[in-house]
């Protein structure tokens, strides 16, 4: 592969690549992301090529591993090009009728669409699935399109035309002004004005700069960067070299959680072939710019998500915040002024560069730009990656994309912003989506976590697993962090526990405003949200906990008891079999009762009683009624009685 | 080095680039509470104590004052409702561990500190870092560091440089407020020091 | 592990500083510990004191001072998982192998740590063993793929 070493080259090399490919051939997509790995598409995709093989057909069809296209529950996801049929929950036993139906005959196998499940309706296009239909794929599309190792696949869909433009046809100057221009904002959580952040750098007079892409994405449940990173790598790669052009940098650093072992692989492996395609290097596309990218893994602390902690861990030292009181654009990594961007920021650079900030910024609201790709997990039919148009509703994402609750069971709320956000409940649903509205709510667009929550789950709880988590990462330096949320870890865990006392609520307050107003970073600053938010708009579910020992959601263990309802119990004895403490006393026909001593609340009998008999109850805040006489235990048939 | 003028508390000071609000403060004769500050040492900004009230361009915020540069017109603030209620909760938060400290004691009392507003913990370290800065920095022998992180962050004495280094120094030990420095490096000692001196007891 | 794999690793990095944490996840994830005397060659050879690099062992836990069982069990924390009920997943794990999460079995057979998050949120419960995901767990699930290992 010789380097190309103008644009020139560059169009002339995509043009022999795309009319090496027939749109016509087809082609089977599989997700190889590894929430689809997860699920088997590695098995699948060993089972294709076989069968390929098999049938003789390995001239016509070809197969693909693509990156994540967001629908992870109902992965394997494959899809058929070019007619783009979308199947679902591919094993490895469907193959051969794939194979047979959709490829040789071109008919579509029904039983592997998606189904809605309230008309019953099947989709067979991807954009034809309520989940992807309302979405605005700007960024995320392109992952199954590609092969996420392929440098000629991200070539063929116009990959590093953005970056061939910048190099030749515009100054770094300009570069600057179009970011500024479209109003991007950061997508990592802080939501600061990109084009800002790159000129503060760009002004510095120091020589050396650096350009950061941040891939740490510690918050719990968020997981778009991966999907970008793993899926496309070389899309974050070309923003980063536009980025260090713009702002005079020639070193940029990709800080990747080691969690991601294989986002870390397909960046490392894009780097490589970006080095050997010219990209990346010495007068990059003759332009006589230098850029060379270093891909380094983290070590497993989510403090180091923080831009000044993460650089402190680029040092080689532990991943300890620095005040931020000298921006870091202006001194940063080895104290030079560094450009430290997220994932997705990153990735909408090529797309400003190549469509206009004009474009850009005709999508979304007035203070928040373009889409934002959220992960749409918990309690959520359709649970995935949802990338929408700043300024949509919670009510749309929830309902239209997400398909609304399962189980029938009630929204109670959705949680955004990982540990630095809030809870938002079911009165603000219509809530445009973006960065100032979700401030306004008590939370924040952090880095796109969207954690749904059903009536089962205990507020109050939710408080105490954020806090737990910070108490966790917290770096330990600064004082009100490391120890005060320790005792509001304390405070909360007692409350779930029963232990709670009239006075918590308001040390928590105080504790909650001494880690909001002298915290070093962030981390400490923000931990107090989850508590305070639900405290705002869930207290009375805080006052159930600490005056009626009570759990309204029935969740927290040690204040609920379980309890076999002697009306609706058949005696079928499932739940005594499957009970582990052996705490469950009865018989064939001898209705069963919990030994209250022996019950660790492990709540299995509740999972395994048949829904017919709805038997076994969680009670709480109440005294569990006194065991029936045993006489009366014996179940009697109605025949009998007669 | 170009001279700035700044208020602290109503006074005007003048202070040279690149000083501290606390060294302005201090140069003046103001006086900030500290526990991580040493004048030999580089800022810290750990224990939060010396958090002032600072207006800038219009904006009104708390900062530590040991680390936040001198900027021309700076009106500061050292005390305020706020501010001593902060300083309060952290003197109580660090009374959990160390109750017995001369210079928590002494904060305690100008701030009205409860020494049992929290549950009492096991260790008596307040992770001032002074130890473990001053080995560093100022002897250079690293002979005792921080492990871990969070609640679980401790100091600890590397053994084999602590056996070679500290018993003909000890110059931290009158550096810690709580004693607890003293009473991990005599642990130290005791466990985990290289046998050499016993054996040229006891050779047999 | 021997002194001339990890000058070998040291030398990838071209001996610079700042290349500590790469150098020892490297060790790590070869020896699946590391020993005091990885520690003290490392800082011999890239001139860093001993005490910075036991802060960063300690710190990050990609790094364990003690020796980790053949199998890496990792049960993922994250807030997805929680809600769909990853604490009951931990709690399996635990009382079937009898460790509790950062301690290892007996034969060295298994060790277990808690994650706070894969980064396979829309599949919670997961856990991770040997670099493979599994996905949607339950409780007996989760008996079922620990009995596969050796």
């Amino acid at each position: 592969m010789a380097r190309l070493n103008t644009p020139e080259e560059l169009e002339k090399f995509r043009q022999e690549i795309v009319s090496k490919r027939d749109p016509n051939r087809s082609c089977i997509s599989i997700c190889a992301g590894a929430g689809c790995l997860a699920s088997g598409s590695s098995e699948v995709m060993g089972a294709f090529k076989a069968e390929i093989k098999k049938q003789g057909l390995t001239t016509d069809v070809d197969t693909k591993g693509t990156g994540c296209p967001g629908f992870c529950e109902r992965g394997p996801v494959v899809v058929i090009y070019p007619e783009e049929i979308c199947y679902l929950q591919v094993t490895p036993e469907d193959v051969s009728e794939i194979i047979s139906q959709t490829i040789k005959e071109k008919k579509v196998v029904d039983r592997l669409l998606y189904v809605e499940p309230t008309t019953g309706e099947k989709a067979t296009h991807e954009s034809d699935i309520p989940f992807y239909k309302h979405q605005e794929r700007n960024l995320i599309c392109n992952n199954i399109k590609i092969d996420s190792k392929s440098i000629d696949d991200y070539l063929a869909i116009n990959g590093y035309s953005a970056l061939a433009k910048v190099l030749s046809r515009m100054t770094s100057e300009e570069v600057v002004e179009e970011i500024k221009k479209s109003n991007l904002r950061g997508r990592g959580g802080g939501g600061f004005q990109t084009g800002r952040k790159w000129e503060g750098s760009r002004n510095a007079p120091e020589k050396i700069k650096y350009v950061i892409v941040n891939a740490d994405e510690g918050d719990p449940g968020a997981f778009m960067d991966r999907a970008l990173l793993e899926g496309n790598p070389h899309s974050i790669l070309e923003g980063l070299i536009i980025g260090g052009y713009a702002i005079g940098s020639h070193e940029g650093y990709i800080y990747v959680r080691q969690e991601y072992p294989l986002a870390v692989e397909n960046i490392t492996l894009a780097v490589k072939q970006a080095e050997a395609y010219g990209f990346l290097g010495e007068n990059i596309l003759g332009s006589g710019f230098d850029f060379f990218v270093k891909v380094h893994r983290g070590a497993g602390a989510f403090v180091c998500g923080e831009s000044s902690a993460l650089m402190t861990a680029l040092e080689g030292r532990v991943g300890e915040p620095r005040p931020k009181y000298i921006h870091s654009n202006i001194k940063g990594l080895w104290n030079k002024p560094s450009v430290l961007n997220n994932v997705e920021t990153w990735a909408n650079v090529p797309l400003i560069i190549n469509k206009g900030a004009d474009w850009f910024s005709q999508i979304g609201t007035k203070g928040s730009k373009g889409t934002k790709i959220f992960s749409l997990v918990g309690k959520i039919i359709n649970t995935g990656l949802v990338e929408v148009h700043m300024g949509i509703t919670l009510r749309d994402i929830i309902y239209k994309i997400g398909g609304g609750i399962p189980g029938g069971k009630k929204f109670k709320a959705v949680q955004t912003g990982g540990p630095s956000g809030g809870c938002i409940p079911t009165e603000l649903l219509d809530l445009k989506v973006d960065f100032d509205e979700l401030t306004k709510a008590g939370s924040m667009m952090g880095s796109g976590g969207m954690i749904v929550m059903d009536e089962d789950t205990c507020m109050v709880d939710v408080a105490r697993y954020f806090i737990h988590f910070l108490t966790d990462e917290s770096c330990g330096k600064c004082l009100p962090c490391r120890e005060g949320l320790r005792q509001m870890d304390k405070i909360l865990t007692n409350i779930t526990k029963g232990k709670g006392k009239v006075g918590d609520i308001e040390l928590l307050e105080e504790l909650a405003e001494t880690a909001i107003e002298a915290s070093l970073c962030a981390l400490g600053k923000s931990a107090p949200n989850p508590f305070l938010s639900t405290i705002h708009y869930f207290r009375d579910e805080y006052e159930a906990h600490i005056k009626d020992k009570r759990c309204p959601a029935l969740f927290c263990k040690d204040l609920i008891a379980y309890y076999i309802d002697p009306d609706k119990c058949q005696a079928c004895m499932i739940c005594l079999k499957k009970c582990p403490v052996e705490a469950i006393d009865g018989g064939k026909k001898k209705i069963h009762i919990i030994d209250q001593e022996k019950c660790t609340n492990c709540g299995i009998c509740f999972e395994v009683c048949p829904s017919r008999f709805n038997a076994v109850k969680k009670i709480s805040g109440e005294p569990v009624p006194p065991p029936i006489p045993e006489e009366e235990r014996i179940i009697i048939k109605k025949s009998k009685e007669k | 080095m170009s001279e700035i003028r700044l208020q602290i508390d109503g006074k005007e000071v003048t202070a040279k680039e690149g000083m501290t609000i606390l060294e302005a403060a201090q140069s003046a004769g103001i006086s900030i509470p500290t526990l991580c500050h040493h004048e030999k040492l580089e800022p810290f900004g750990g224990c939060r104590i010396c958090i002032v009230e600072i207006e800038v361009r219009g904006w009104t915020k708390l900062v530590v004052s040991c680390v936040y540069l001198v900027e021309e017109n700076l009106v500061v603030r050292t005390r305020s409702e706020k501010i001593d209620r902060i300083r309060k909760t952290l003197v109580e938060l660090l009374l959990a561990h160390a109750p017995d400290s001369p210079q928590l004691q002494a904060l305690a009392l100008e701030y009205g500190a409860d020494k049992d507003r929290f549950e009492k913990d096991a260790s008596f370290c307040i992770h001032c870092g002074l130890c473990v800065r001053y080995c560093a920095e100022v002897k250079k022998k690293n002979a005792v560091g921080f492990v871990d992180r969070g609640i679980r962050k401790e100091i600890v004495f590397i053994p084999e440089i602590a056996a070679k280094e500290c018993n003909r120094c000890k110059e931290c030990f009158s550096l810690c407020p709580t004693s607890y420095l003293q009473a991990a490096f005599v642990l130290t000692e005791a466990l985990a020091f290289p046998r050499a001196s016993s054996q040229a007891r006891c050779p047999g | 592990m021997d002194i001339d794999r990890i000058d070998q690793i040291i030398g990838k990095h071209q001996g610079e500083p700042s290349s500590l944490i790469q150098v020892l996840l490297e060790i790590q994830s070869e020896n699946h510990w590391l020993p005091k005397e990885a520690i003290e060659r490392v800082s011999e050879k890239l001139e860093v004191p001993i005490s910075r690099i036991q802060h960063i062992a300690t710190f990050y836990k990609a790094f364990s001072s003690m020796p980790r069982g053949r199998h890496e069990v990792h049960i993922c924390m994250g807030t997805a998982c929680h809600v769909r009920g990853a604490t009951r997943i931990l709690d399996t794990v635990q009382d079937l192998i009898g460790i509790k999460s950062g301690q290892a079995d007996q034969d060295l057979k298994f060790s277990l740590e808690t994650v706070n998050c894969l980064g396979c949120c829309a599949l919670g419960p997961v856990m991770e063993i040997d670099g493979k995901t599994y996905g949607k767990l339950s409780t007996t699930e989760t008996a079922a793929v620990l009995e596969r290992y050796e």
